[in-house]
């Protein structure tokens, strides 16, 4: 199942990227398909953690909130940057992921990174070392909003 | 209609713009590495963001707006991998952060409120 989710999925990704439809080009992209997804079956990535594709209908309302969320503190980081006074009051903190599988582990620890201010500086098991450009945005991360939707992402599908 | 995606595209070009030079901003006026890169994240999330948004509005229902969105996917995925590393690398060679509150030494925070995850489908 997830083989044939995974052939799809890089063959419209081929078909996009390549933009050339004669029958030739297409039969060499097919062959390559089907050369990847038996490479990957015989490799053994190709599991939850390799394409989780599972992700993908969480993802929908996953990914404009985080897009959100770093549409905000963009803002507020550039406001202190432009301030003359530079308000800025770094701060380093510890905080325990929720998450259960190493996919949702890695996207709250991506997440946290991607917005900025903030910035996983180190992940030992579930227990993440967080960098804040201010003070404000480490009490953000020890609230654990970012937190639980990670864990409604990882656990709704 | 063409004139409204212009508009909308050239206001997208030129947010990106201003996300990227206070990102550049930034990363002069910070005092050290990690707080340069917060300011550095400005510039690789929201200033290629919109930069890329404006661009995609610009090529219309083409490939190359889709080729744009995967350059976009790509910036959101890599980058934070990269400023992790640089961050762990920095921490890992001794450089010490100029921190005006440290609560590493106190443990980790307790876990998100357990009440509301029980609640979680």
């Amino acid at each position: 199942m997830r083989a044939i989710s995974l052939a799809i999925t890089i063959l419209v990704f081929w078909l996009i990227l390549s933009g050339h439809y004669t029958p030739f080009l297409v039969a060499i992209g097919v062959i390559s398909v089907l050369a990847v997804v038996a490479l990957s079956i015989r490799m053994g990535v190709l599991d939850a953690e390799g394409h989780p594709v599972h992700l993908l209908p969480a993802a929908v309302t996953y990914v404009p909130w985080l897009l959100w969320e770093i549409l905000k503190s963009a803002w507020s980081v550039s406001k202190a940057i432009l301030s003359p006074r530079l308000p800025i009051s770094p701060t380093m903190t510890v905080v325990t992921a929720s998450q259960r599988t190493n996919a949702g582990l890695a996207t709250y620890a991506n997440s946290i990174t991607l917005t900025p201010g903030t910035i996983t500086v180190g992940v030992r098991g579930n227990e993440f070392t967080v960098h804040a450009l201010v003070r404000e945005g480490a009490d953000d991360v020890e609230s654990g909003g970012m937190d639980q939707r990670v864990r409604q992402f990882e656990g709704g599908a | 209609m063409q004139q409204i995606v212009d508009l909308l595209s050239w206001a997208f070009i030129l947010l990106g713009a201003f996300f990227l030079i206070t990102g550049a901003i930034g990363l002069i006026r910070m005092p050290d590495v990690y707080t340069r890169m917060h300011a550095a994240s400005v510039i690789d999330t929201t200033g290629a963001g919109f930069l890329v948004l404006g661009l995609m509005l610009q090529a219309g229902l083409t490939l190359v707006t889709v080729k744009l969105l995967f350059i976009l996917l790509i910036f959101y995925f890599t980058s934070p991998v990269v400023s992790h590393a640089l961050a762990q690398a920095a921490l890992a060679a001794d450089v010490e952060p100029m921190l005006a509150e440290d609560r590493r030494s106190r443990g980790p925070a307790p876990p998100a409120d357990t009440a509301k995850t029980s609640e979680l489908p």
